[in-house]
């Protein structure tokens, strides 16, 4: 399934006036494709993100998830549209504390609907598809920086979405675990066929991606593939 | 309730000082229910297990409100009763406090003077006998058979039975004719207690100088029950009240120190629903486990004292003040759901925490 936004504008509000976070921004993210998003800090790339994940709405524009507009969508609408098609990672790794690392993938299941056994099968696949199956019962204050990321890119993936979000997967890593989670990410796009927009600082990293856009001020440029 | 039970765990800690403090408070509000209920049946429970369904007083004057103490209804007018139409049975009681004496023991008691062939008495009581409640029996140290004096009268106990009592005092049964003189009428009697039938009681009031209650209602007319049950049930009142702030600021506190958690399961699409049923979930565990423990901790220690205080161990002292301090504490519970609808999904992303 594809994820395109289209001429996205996105304003907050600031002191008197509004501040334009994102100016006619288009971005179109296929189905088994990495999208890398660049860009200097406070350029808008948080806010692409959480336009795609329907975590807030856009002043104008579409975000077109199979053809389908989500702006627009009432509430319970898109938290329903998050729950199962959308996958989302946050910039640092937000878990839930209480929460064992195979029970943060569960507790997706339980979100949609109970947990059952192929719920628990699939989630103890998905961490040893991250490389955690042997940390599967450790909570969050247990594992490093590094697997607490991946535990939340497998959660992600619970509920089979078909986009991946990710923003700044790797800023709290050292370049060489940074390393290991785009492979991870360029991996699992293709073997599941995911329409994935990773935002990263690293360019480093855009030896993975099909596509670069970068933002700057707001306004998107795609630059070919690197 | 899948993170609300992990949570409880978890959060074991903070919890427990939680689920003690529910527990805690439900010890006292049960103790003090079972104490007010004791003392409360101390008080009417000659008047609640009278074989009647209607009290009669003497109308009060203007302003006043019936009184065991004041009422005073003459012979006459418990003539005039008996032809009401459609009362089933009246039955003059003359009541009033006394002493009984044996050798050298006294103790106080409220005497019920009815007539001879009243069926009221737990035991026949005829001219020249007394009928005492255990309580008096064992504290003057009687048995059946034995001479009293009551109210400087000698009387044979004619058995030990029941455990009535009035105004804090056992009750001694007597026989009109031997009622403690106290200056007053001696033909007049105090109440009638009666089954009204179909009786038009407002009627005969009007006609006959009288005000009628039901039994239960004529409990307010014995002057300490009011103000003591009155002021019980204050302090009980008030209990309940700070349990539910207590509660309520609690899971407030709590629900603000997790709102990045609520962010991120809402941003994963946990619907707002679904969160607070977990919340309200996890509450109602912590407050069933509190009540729990803290109402079996005060039916085992009111077990205890019944032996020395006035205490009333059921449902009513047990059960319903623990589900009330549930139901109260859900509504405090309740006053925290409005900042879980009101956390934003979109803080969970990127927010450096
Ligand atoms: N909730 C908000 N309210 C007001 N302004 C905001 C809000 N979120 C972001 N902004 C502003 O919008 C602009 C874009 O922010 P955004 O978070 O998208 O940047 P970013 O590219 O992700 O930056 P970084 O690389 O530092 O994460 C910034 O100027 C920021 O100050
Ligand atoms: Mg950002």
């Amino acid at each position: 399934m594809t994820m395109h936004l289209n001429d996205v504008t996105l304003t907050y509000p600031d002191g008197d006036g509004r501040l334009t976070a994102l100016d006619h921004v288009t971005v179109h993210a296929e189905p088994g494709a990495l999208t890398a998003v660049v860009g200097p800090s406070g350029s808008g790339k948080s806010s692409l993100l959480a336009v795609a994940a329907t975590l807030i709405t856009p002043d104008s524009g579409q975000v077109l998830l199979d053809g389908t507009d989500l702006v627009g969508l009432s509430r319970a609408q898109r938290t329903s549209v998050r729950r199962k098609r959308i996958g989302i990672v946050f910039q640092s790794a937000n878990l839930l504390a209480s929460l064992t690392a195979l029970e943060q993938l569960t507790v997706m299941a339980h979100l949609a609907g109970g947990v059952t056994t192929a719920a628990g099968e699939r989630a103890a696949e998905l961490l040893d598809a991250v490389g955690l199956a042997a940390r599967a019962d450790r909570r969050p204050h247990q594992l490093s920086g590094g697997q607490r990321q991946r535990v939340t890119i497998a959660r992600g993936l619970m509920n089979d979405p078909s986009v991946l979000l990710v923003d700044e997967p790797t800023s709290a890593l050292d370049t060489e675990r940074g390393a290991a989670i785009l492979d991870l990410l360029r991996r699992l796009t293709t073997e599941r066929d995911l329409a994935t927009i990773v935002v990263t600082h690293d360019r480093d990293h855009l030896a993975h991606a099909d596509q670069v856009v970068e933002i700057t001020d707001g306004r998107a440029r795609v630059l070919a593939a690197a | 309730m899948f993170v609300a039970l992990r949570d409880l765990k978890f959060a074991k800690g903070r919890f427990a000082l939680m689920g003690a403090v529910v527990t805690l408070i439900t010890l006292l509000v049960v103790l003090l229910s079972g104490l007010t209920a004791g003392l409360g049946r101390e008080n009417v429970s000659a008047i609640t297990d009278l074989d009647a369904d209607h009290l009669v007083f003497a109308a009060p004057a203007q302003g006043q409100d019936i009184s065991f103490s004041d009422s005073v209804i003459p012979a006459g007018t418990q003539e005039a009763w008996t032809g009401v139409d459609g009362v089933a049975s009246v039955e003059p009681i003359a009541l009033g406090m006394s002493r009984v004496e044996s050798g050298e023991r006294s103790t106080g008691v409220a005497f019920f003077a009815v007539g001879g062939s009243s069926t009221l008495p737990p035991a026949a009581v005829r001219g020249g006998e007394v009928v005492l409640a255990e309580q008096a029996a064992e504290d003057l140290g009687v048995v059946a058979g034995d001479t009293v004096a009551v109210g400087g009268t000698e009387l044979e106990v004619a058995a030990v039975a029941g455990r009535d009592s009035y105004s804090h005092a056992p009750v001694a049964w007597i026989s009109t004719a031997d009622r403690p003189t106290t200056g007053a009428d001696p033909t007049a009697a105090t109440v009638l207690a009666i089954h009204a039938g179909a009786a038009d009681l407002p009627a005969a009031d009007a006609d006959l100088g009288t005000e009628t209650v039901t039994v239960a209602d004529s409990l307010n007319a014995i002057g300490s029950y009011s103000s003591e049950n009155g002021s019980l049930q204050l302090m009980r009142g008030l209990l309940l009240a700070i349990s539910a702030l207590v509660i309520g600021a609690f899971f407030t506190v709590w629900t603000v120190q997790r709102s990045p958690e609520i962010a991120i399961l809402k941003a994963v699409g946990a619907s707002t629903g679904y969160l607070l049923r977990d919340a309200v979930g996890q509450a109602f565990v912590l407050l069933l486990f509190g009540t729990g423990l803290g109402a079996a901790l005060a039916a085992g220690l009111g077990a205890l004292a019944s032996a020395a205080v006035p205490f009333v161990l059921d449902p009513a002292t047990v059960l319903l003040p623990a589900a009330l301090l549930v139901v109260l504490g859900l509504v405090g519970a309740a006053a925290s759901l409005r900042r879980i609808a009101t956390v934003d999904p979109l803080t969970a992303l990127g927010s450096a925490r």
